[in-house]
Order: C-alpha cells, then structure tokens, then sequence
C-alpha cells in the first residue's frame, strides 16, 4: 500500500493567481524513506502542510494510507494527523514546561489510537528515550537544559511514540553539526525501521540525501515552479 | 483534561508574571468586596441606631432633620416643644412609654442628652437590644452624667470624675456652665452608636445649669448656687424631642397623623425607619460613586491581565505549532487561553476573598475597640457569588482576544512558524 499519493495536486494561497503548487503525480510506498529536497520559496512548506493535513489542496487529490484527505473537514484531519503521523521540526521541539517523559508522551493524549499502540505510555516513552542514547541522567532534566542535539532525539522520541506509520521531519537536522547530525540519523532510521514507519525528511541539505533510498528533487516534480 | 494540564505547566512556567498578574485581580477583587461589605455594615449599623422606637416627635421641620438631630446628635432643633403637649401625648392612650430629649449643650464637643431614666429603660438601638452600662450606675441626682463609652475612652474618664458641661454644641464654648459641674456616675457599654458619643444628665440637670440664665447667656449678678438650684422646682418649661413607643404598632401611622395634626403646636412626627431610609438615600450617592470606582480598578486589573495574555502570545507561538502538530484542534488552542484565564480569574477571586477575610478578622478588634463597631465576620453572600461569577465571566471575555489572535495564527502558521 502506498503511504502518500499525490494526483494533479494544485495549491494556490488565497489572493493569488499562480499556483504554489501543482504536482501531477507522486506516490512513496511503505518503508520508502523519501529525502525531498528544495531550496526555500520551492513550495516545501506548503507541501508538508498539505501532507499533514493542515492545510487543504485547491484542486486534485490527497491519499494517504489509502484514504482520501482531500475532501474530509479539518476536524477529520487534525484527527488523521494525531493518529498517523509523527512531526519533527528543524528545533525547539519541545514544550519547555514539561518534563522530557511528559514531552515525549505528549501525542498519546490527543490521540486514543497512539496511546492503545503504546500500551503502557511512561513505559514505552522511557523504552524510546533509552534506543535514542538518552540515558536516565537527561530525563529528570528541564528540557531548555538538553542540547540541541539531545532535544531533537527527544523530538524524535515523540514523533514515534504510539507507532504513527508516517514520520515528517522537517529540516531537523540544521541546527546540528556534523557528527551529531549523523548519529541522529542513524537512530532515526534505526527506530522507524524497527516500527516500520515510513520518514519523510524534507530539508535543503543534499549531504543527508546519500542515507535515503529515494531522493526527490521539488523543483523537478512541481509544475508550479 | 491534558489541557488542564498543559494550562496548569504553562502557567507555571510563567509564574512570576501570572502571580503578578495574580495579585492585581485579587486587590481588585478584595477592593470590590471589601467596599460592599463596608457599604452594607455601614448600612447595618446606620439602620441600627435606634430600634424598637414607634416614632420620633420634635417641632416642625423635615424628617431627616429631626432624625439627625434627636438620634445623630447632628444640627440642631428650630424649636422646642411644650412640656404640657410632651405631657398630653405622654399620657395619651395608644403610648406605651416615651424619652424625653433635651439638647443643646456640650461637653469637650461631645453633645449632651437630657432625659429621664426611662430612656435607660425603653431605648433600644440594633437588634431591640437595651442600652448596658459597663461601669456605675444610671443617673439620680440632679448634677449625676453618665458617659457614653467613647466619651470616656477618649477623655479618660472614670466614676467619680467631674465634668462641667458648655453652652452650644461646639468643641470650644466660651459660655460653659462652671459654677454647676457633674459627676460621672455611669459608663454604657460601647454601642457602636451616637450614643457612645453623648454625655447622658437628667433633665432637672439641664434645668438646674440654666435656671440663672436668660436667652441663652448667664444673667451678670444674678447666680444661684448649685445647691440651691438643686431644690428648687426644676421641671423643664420645654424639651427638644421625645421618642414614643406605642402599646401597639398597628396605631402608628393614626398617632403620627394626630401629633402632625395638632392644633395647640406645629410638632412633626416621623417613622424612624421611614426617616432612616430617606436619610441613606441622601447619604448613598456616595455608596454608588464608590462602586464606580472599584469598578475602574476592576477594569485596569483585567486589562493588567489581558496585557499579561497578550505579550505571551507571540513566544507561544512556537507551543502553539507543537500542540498542532500532535493533532491538537485550533479550537483547542483557543481554549487553552480562555482556560488559562479562567484559572487566573478563579484563583485572583479566591485570593481577593482570603484578602477580605484576612482583612475583616484583623481590623475586627481594632474598629470594636476604636469605634465601637461591631463588625460581622465577612463571608460571601448571594450579592457577593453573583459579583465573583461576573468578574470571571468578564476575564474570559477580556481572554477572548488574545485566544482569537493565537487560533487565527495557528491555522495560518500550521506546521511552520516564523520567528
């Protein structure tokens, strides 16, 4: 089953007249890392507020996971995103006045499905925190305490809390340096493999590219541009 | 329920300038109960001067005058009244007792009341309760004074201290009555009424201190001793006001007609609860100009509050994208503002009333002993629950601003925020 299908997609903001976006086709499997580069002003964030769910396509259609998003009211959508998918951003990831356990658990609230999948939620958050190398030291820490490198696997942590089968992240590694942004690939990949998640790692940076099986260059499927 | 929480964190991440924020409503709050409350004790103890009294006669004049001068010790009568027409309603049938009131000296400031001893007998002040003396007795010889309790507290009399009483109601009177002084044979208890401010003699005292004068000055070489003037016949020719109590109140309004009515004297006499209501209706301007007042503070504790909410938005707004990202409602952010001032509005109440409270039971003993006042200890009543719920109803409205504001950025940042 695919994971993203994208058809005559066309997004235009409100007030003008070109198109930000129109891609015709696109479809990711699942499990098939993406890697979508762009430079900004390429429709980036406005495609991956599309994929969220976010915002809603002026035209073609949205499936993820098989289902249709594009005609389902944002009610539906936020829903879909709490349930499905885990978001990571480029930083301050986190909520600076919860604990780390408390940020990572954060998704099971707003959503039943993820905290069913979790089973027990400090639990399987501590579990996370322990695959992400961050040891029991850093998790009575405030997290304004954390690096930014340990924030953003504490983020990563979050993304994949309940198991969501889509993991969006959002240049989360331009903060990082890197010997740090290596290792923080490597674990991302290491833990989304092991629940069988599917990343989609949208940044400008074309080192990253070489970890990710598919590589899709914005500029070349947005008609748009 | 994770809104309450993440309400609850956030607040508390911010805690110093939500804890001011704190404050400011509930001094607002306290201001706006503790100015009911004194506007309702004053009203009470106002209404509680005089009780059990059927009605207050005195010559023509207007009603709250009368009051004024024969309860409030405040003025002064136009005209005396006939103690042959005293007499006549004194006797008449529907009364059941009457004080007479003789005024028109002064001791140190403080007025001077004469009257017999039924006035210890039949006034009533409060809740229909008698008047009680602390010390001494009531009064029986003709230069005999019993103080009221301010009175002695504030000019350190005790029993057995002598007194010369002044001619006027001022604080310095050059007329005084020096060759005829009175001894203090009675305290009351404090009150929390005019009469703690009034020094208490006999009528054949005030008789017996004017009886070698004329017109209202001492007539030169004409004096009589205080002995002297003791024996001599002191029934007053006229007395300034007396109270009634009638054998049954359902006669009030026919006797109040007879005594408006009489033809030997234009006398005037007036319901004292009726009088008393007119009286604080002149008074309650002030009651409404003070409410205006701590309404304002309300407003600029609020608006404290509100600018408060304001200056967070912005570095929430990174909160705001997270929250979203996990799949959180922008009707869920709207809410988590609206919640967030409702927990400040609540918890400023409850201080405001801890502060009222607080304050109430520790000015109690002070304005018990200072003015005679008893205070009740504050609790919220109906007025005061109606007061809180618009105060918190008013901040979540006031919140609605800056929670619009945050929930038409979260649909317009979405995922990504600019900084």
């Amino acid at each position: 089953m695919n994971i993203v299908e994208l058809d005559q997609l066309h997004y235009c903001w409100k007030g003008q007249t070109k198109d930000t976006l129109h891609i015709p086709e696109l479809s990711i499997a699942q499990g098939e890392h993406v890697f979508l580069r762009g430079e900004s002003g390429s429709g980036k964030t406005t495609l991956l507020n599309l994929l969220a769910g976010i915002l809603s396509p002026s035209s073609g259609s949205i499936r993820l996971l098989g289902q249709d998003l594009h005609n389902v009211s944002s009610i539906k959508r936020d829903r879909f995103r709490a349930d499905h998918m885990g978001v990571i951003f480029q930083q301050f990831n986190l909520l600076p006045y919860l604990s780390v356990v408390e940020n990572v658990t954060l998704p099971c609230h707003f959503s039943a499905r993820r905290r069913d999948k979790a089973g027990d939620m400090q639990q399987s958050a501590l579990s996370l925190l322990d695959h992400l190398q961050l040891g029991e030291t850093l998790r009575g820490k405030i997290v304004s305490e954390l690096s930014v490198g340990q924030q953003q696997r504490v983020a990563v942590a979050r993304a994949l809390m309940g198991q969501p089968e889509i993991i969006i992240a959002d240049e989360p590694t331009s903060a990082l340096d890197t010997n740090t942004r290596d290792r923080f690939i490597k674990l991302l990949f290491a833990q989304a493999e092991a629940q069988n998640s599917t990343i989609l790692f949208v940044s400008h940076d074309p080192y990253i590219a070489d970890y990710f099986p598919r590589v899709i260059e914005l500029s070349e499927i947005n008609q748009a541009l | 329920m994770i809104l309450l929480k993440l309400t609850w964190r956030s607040l508390w991440n911010r805690r110093i300038s939500i804890v001011l924020t704190l404050l400011s409503i509930a001094i607002s709050v306290s201001l706006l109960l503790g100015v009911e409350y004194i506007r309702k004790e004053a009203k009470s103890s106002f209404l509680n001067t005089i009780s059990g009294t059927d009605l207050v006669v005195g010559a023509r004049s207007g009603q709250v005058q009368l009051l004024l001068y024969s309860v409030f010790r405040i003025g002064n009568a136009t005209n005396n009244i006939d103690w042959e027409t005293y007499q006549h309603y004194k006797h008449h049938k529907q009364v059941k007792w009457t004080i007479p009131i003789s005024l028109g000296d002064s001791h140190q400031g403080y007025r001077v009341l004469g009257t017999n001893t039924d006035y210890f007998k039949y006034y009533r002040y409060a809740d229909k309760q008698n008047l009680a003396l602390a010390k001494g007795v009531p009064f029986a010889g003709v230069y005999d004074a019993v103080l009221g309790a301010e009175v002695a507290k504030k000019l350190g009399y005790t029993l057995g201290h002598s007194i010369t009483l002044a001619h006027g109601a001022g604080a310095t009177s050059f007329s005084e009555h020096k060759n005829k002084p009175f001894k203090v044979v009675g305290i009351l208890k404090p009150t929390g009424t005019p009469i703690d401010r009034t020094v208490h003699v006999s009528l054949e005292g005030i008789e017996a201190i004017h009886i070698d004068w004329k017109s209202g000055a001492p007539v030169a070489g004409f004096e009589i001793s205080a002995e002297k003037a003791a024996r001599m016949n002191l029934e007053p020719e006229t007395i300034t006001a007396f109270l009634v109590g009638l054998k049954s109140r359902a006669a009030t309004f026919r006797l109040q007609r007879e005594i408006n009515e009489d033809r030997q004297e234009p006398l005037l006499a007036a319901v004292p609860g009726i009088a008393l209501a007119e009286l604080w209706k002149s008074v309650g301007q002030f009651e409404t100009i003070l409410r205006v007042i701590t309404v304002f503070v309300l407003v600029a504790g609020l608006l404290g509050m509100l600018t408060t909410l304001l200056s967070t938005l912005n570095e929430r707004r990174r909160e705001m994208a997270i929250l979203r990202a996990m799949g959180a409602y922008p009707l869920q952010i709207l809410l988590l503002f609206l919640l967030e001032a409702l927990v400040i509005a609540v918890l400023g109440c409850l201080l405001g009333c801890i502060f009222v409270l607080v304050g109430v039971l520790l000015a109690q003993p002070w304005i018990t002993a200072e003015y005679g006042l008893y205070l009740n200890t504050w609790l919220p009543d109906g007025d005061d629950g109606i007061m809180l719920g618009l105060i918190v109803s008013l901040a979540v409205i006031f919140s609605a601003l800056p929670a619009l504001i945050a929930y038409r950025r979260t649909l317009q940042d979405g995922l990504t925020v600019k900084v």
